[in-house]
């Protein structure tokens, strides 16, 4: 095939195939039009207001070291007025969170901003290591996933910030909408495709990459030369996304514009006055403070599992109910800190740039 | 006559292929197969057949790539160089990027995988 020309300048040799359009464009007009997609989804979303202090959440994979990327271009260049950070949750992985944090410390420095990383083992008790060799390899995906959302929040909190972004990308919701959509999780299916949630008891918390494509990320990534850790989870068995991103993926293949077509069916879905009412109430965790549909939230109800040596209590109402038979949780169980809403000065010393 | 292509895996890819991220293969320049110039078509299964080491389906599905994994001719996306199609030149740089998650597990296919 001859090379053919960018259908934006028509001047440079095209190097990509846009998967949301078709367009044949060239390197730099790509870089252009990629990252002024996102600056339109901050801006249409209106999600920031100058002087925000934001939060990256940086796992040192690939769509966050994008994001952290991207975010800072935007903000020289068209003047947030944000103050940047680098939030990572430290799992406690050997040989694999170990390795990625490396990542997010080079990032540090590339972007020179500033890096708090926040541990399981500090938060919890608990690193990731010891949960699996307590809980095995089945339900360990449930742990993780209750305790970073939590882990995030509390960093954010300390880092005092207004806002957490994070990377999650247009593949990433696509295949959150289908997965809501197979298992009938009506609750989740609503709100799913919103760019940014906020409760009252929560840190604002977004996703700038919504419209973005997962080979647009990675191509960036890869013309940038971008420093990234794409070595999966050892413990990731979350075979069930696993499924629903192979039938993505298969989709996309067939048909490039599947992924945004599924978010924007995704945002028209109308959940029915009648059904919201029958969706629970939020409260706060009577335990840590944190927000909880029950009257203590899934981490503390996990951790007091952990913890009494009955893992499965936050895993299944069987689970519960035999934890409930051994009595009430003792007077000396290791507990999450107590949650705050950002207010006043960080209450955390920033890692310092070596 | 043969053909000396730069091969590159990455995005997880390359622990498919002995964890090793760079390669140099030599294959003929004219496809034994169909005696017409050798096609990229034909490096994939040179690459399968020769150096993939574990999980064949994390790296091919119906006699092409997987779906998820980018693939670079020179720099340029495939799907502008006619994908499989592409005649290769001596000296062509292949990459080859995964964007897909799951290699610890999540879409093994018992009884497919090569080695173990």
């Amino acid at each position: 095939m001859a090379p053919r020309a960018c259908a934006l300048c028509e001047n440079a040799k095209a190097m990509l195939k846009r998967p949301k359009t078709g367009q044949q464009i060239c390197r730099e007009c790509f870089f252009y039009v990629f990252e002024t997609e996102v600056h339109n989804t901050i801006t249409q979303s209106k999600l920031f207001q100058p002087g925000d202090r934001v939060a990256i959440g940086a796992s040192g994979g690939k769509d966050s070291t994008v994001l952290a990327h991207v975010m800072k271009t935007l903000n020289e260049r068209y003047n947030y007025g944000l103050e940047l950070f680098l939030l990572s949750i430290d799992e406690g992985i050997t040989g694999y969170r170990d390795d990625s944090l490396e990542t997010v410390k080079r990032n540090q420095q590339q972007y020179d901003m500033p890096l708090k990383i926040l541990s399981y083992d500090e938060l919890y008790g608990w690193t990731m290591d010891a949960i699996v060799s307590q809980v095995g390899r089945k339900n360990n995906c449930t742990f993780c996933g209750v305790f970073r959302r939590q882990a995030l929040d509390r960093g954010a909190a300390m880092l005092n910030v207004d806002h957490i972004v994070t990377g999650h990308n247009a593949d990433d919701i696509a295949e959150t909408v289908l997965m809501n959509i197979m298992r009938g999780d009506i609750a989740r299916l609503g709100r799913c495709t919103a760019i940014c949630t906020q409760g009252e008891d929560t840190i604002k918390r977004s996703k700038p990459f919504k419209y973005a494509y997962e080979k647009e990320i990675v191509m960036y990534a890869y013309f940038k030369k971008l420093d990234y850790f794409s070595t999966e989870c050892i413990y990731s068995p979350d075979a069930y996304r696993g499924h629903a991103r192979a039938f993505l993926k298969d989709l996309e293949a067939a048909r490039p514009s599947a992924i945004i077509d599924i978010i924007h069916s995704g945002e028209a879905f109308e959940v029915r006055e009648e059904v919201k009412a029958t969706q629970r109430v939020q409260q706060t965790c009577k335990r840590c403070g944190y927000i909880s549909s029950n009257e203590l939230c899934k981490a503390c109800t996990l951790l007091e599992g952990l913890e009494r040596g009955m893992a499965n209590a936050g895993i299944s109402d069987r689970g519960r109910k035999q934890l409930e038979l051994q009595g009430p949780a003792p007077e000396n169980l290791r507990t999450i800190p107590l949650f705050k809403l950002p207010s006043g000065n960080p209450t955390v010393a920033i890692e310092t740039t070596p | 006559m043969s053909l000396d292509i730069k091969v590159e895996f990455s995005g997880g890819l390359e622990l498919l292929f002995s964890n090793q991220r760079q390669h140099s293969v030599t294959i003929p320049s004219i496809d034994p197969t169909t005696s017409e110039p050798t096609r990229l078509q034909y490096l994939i299964n040179y690459l399968r057949d020769n150096l993939l080491k574990e999980r064949l389906e994390l790296f091919v599905e119906n006699d092409t790539v997987r779906p998820g994994i980018l693939v670079l001719v020179n720099d340029t996306d495939w799907e502008l160089e006619g994908e499989g199609d592409y005649v290769l030149k001596d000296g062509d740089e292949i990459v080859f990027i995964s964007t897909l998650h799951g290699y610890a597990g999540s879409t093994i296919i018992p009884g497919r995988s090569i080695a173990q």
